[in-house]
């Protein structure tokens, strides 16, 4: 059986990015459907992730799958000692695909190797968070138009997020420019600067973050730096301020600049902006339901044909 | 010359592994389970050797490694020779090669890996073969692989 799993999504093609693009624009247009009438989605969440959860849940609900899970792990045998592999193959037998995430890196694809139904990578420790990165160039195209020649500034801790990795690998195929703005403990990996000159993405260093370093930027892309990244706390007292969004630093901004954050935020984009033309975050965040949707039905094997003659819709 | 190859018994058919660091001996004999095998093996620890100053060598009866066995041998000692003897005469010689892909040798080093948290076996991609990077197949961490801590270690 072919694997349908979704591990990452650096290892898609521009068509295949396009083509979820293209599946997501149909779920936005008609979200709410039967197409998965019949069809059971299992969520395992290894590790708590409210609003990843209530996404996937949100997305497999409203195409009319019906949704099992856990959401504590210390509820299940898993807390016994039970082995991944045995707890995916238990559920297996019951649910049509898996989402999972896991607070271990290669959960997923280690899953996606023993599982006999695909599974959904809902976030593996620090290694990937596809859906996220799916979401993400979803809101960029629909900003944009777009996902071709795009300057994208990648802001705040670049060294642990793992957001920024995926959707700079996913960017590889559109010609992007990345401008990453990161104080020097929390600077872009070597590992992902390689993989830029590998794939011939250009992409410019800063540490400072004003008005002027962002004002070519189509997409602003906000990250928390957290205070537990730091191993010097004094480095962190002095730079925790210096990577925040003002509504005064979007002056000589372009019109069609647009503001994301993967949320959560705490203070890193100043409240006053949230009514500000450029943010875009909860829009964002609503797009993720789209993505998801698109995300399911492609491991469950649907089309785009498919979706797009889909005569079960609702709204 | 002569006085250290009679310190080895000759091998009428069999697998020799010559040209071994002497410090990475017993990491061979692990890698190859050669505590499982049967067959009549002789070890030679230590020995001089005009290309090395020393080196240690491995003979070992009746048995013949496929390629992918005997290329994981770079991950501890990329320049043993291996010799196939047949009827008392080598009958083919090479160097091992660094693999594409290492399976069940080398330990993930990153703790948060799954390899190190399930019953399961580690497989690396070796990236760069100049370099000697690998890569985890599962947690894509990066290693150099003269720092891998081996499985059976």
């Amino acid at each position: 059986m072919e694997n349908r799993s979704l591990v990452t999504i650096a290892e898609h093609s521009r068509e295949k990015i396009m083509y979820l693009i293209e599946m997501a624009k149909e779920f936005e247009k008609h979200t709410n459907r039967k197409l998965l009438n019949g069809k059971v989605i299992a969520t395992l969440f290894f590790e708590p992730s409210t609003r990843t959860r209530l996404s996937f849940e949100t997305a497999a609900n409203r195409l009319g799958a019906r949704v099992i899970g856990f959401t504590d792990p210390k509820a299940t045998s898993s807390s016994k000692g039970e082995t991944l592999k045995d707890t995916i193959m238990m559920v297996s037998n019951y649910a049509d695909a898996i989402v999972m995430r896991h607070y271990l890196e290669g959960a997923a694809r280690y899953a996606s190797e023993v599982s006999p139904v695909p599974i959904l990578n809902a976030g593996d420790g620090a290694n990937q968070h596809p859906s996220q990165t799916m979401l993400d160039l979803y809101s960029i195209y629909k900003t944009q138009g777009t996902l071709d020649n795009l300057n994208i500034y990648l802001v705040g801790d670049l060294k642990y997020g793992r957001t920024v990795h995926s959707l700079l690998m996913a960017m590889r195929h559109f010609n992007p420019t990345f401008h990453f703005i990161a104080p020097e403990e929390l600077k872009m990996p070597e590992v992902y600067k390689l993989y830029c000159e590998k794939h011939g993405i250009r992409y410019v260093e800063h540490t400072d973050f004003n008005e002027d370093t962002i004002a070519g930027a189509d997409i602003l892309y906000m990250t928390r730096v957290q205070r537990e990244r730091f191993t010097d706390l004094m480095e962190y007292e002095r730079v925790k301020d210096m990577y925040l969004l003002k509504l005064n630093m979007l002056g000589k901004a372009k019109d069609n600049m647009k503001i994301l954050h993967p949320l959560p935020r705490v203070n890193e984009i100043e409240y006053s902006i949230d009514n500000d033309p450029h943010a875009y975050y909860f829009e964002q965040a609503h797009n993720g339901l789209f993505a998801r949707q698109a995300l399911i039905c492609d491991a469950l094997g649907i089309t785009l044909d498919q979706v797009r003659e889909d005569k079960t819709i609702i709204d | 010359m002569k006085r250290q190859e009679l310190l080895v018994a000759a091998l009428q058919n069999g697998t020799v592994i010559d040209h071994i660091p002497s410090n990475k001996l017993f990491q061979v004999v692990n890698l190859l389970h050669l505590e499982n095998m049967s067959s009549a093996i002789t070890i030679g620890y230590n020995l001089k050797s005009q290309k090395m100053g020393e080196k240690s060598i491995i003979k070992i009866a009746d048995k013949f490694f496929t390629d992918d066995e005997l290329n994981q041998l770079s991950v501890i000692s990329p320049n043993v020779t291996l010799c196939t003897i047949k009827d008392y005469e080598v009958v083919e010689k090479k160097e091992v090669k660094t693999p594409d892909h290492l399976t069940g040798i080398v330990k993930c080093k990153n703790p948060k890996c799954i390899t190190n948290n399930e019953p399961m076996q580690t497989v690396f991609h070796v990236i760069d073969k100049e370099k000697g990077i690998i890569q985890c197949h599962y947690c894509n961490n990066e290693q150099n692989i003269d720092q891998v801590t081996l499985i059976s270690d």
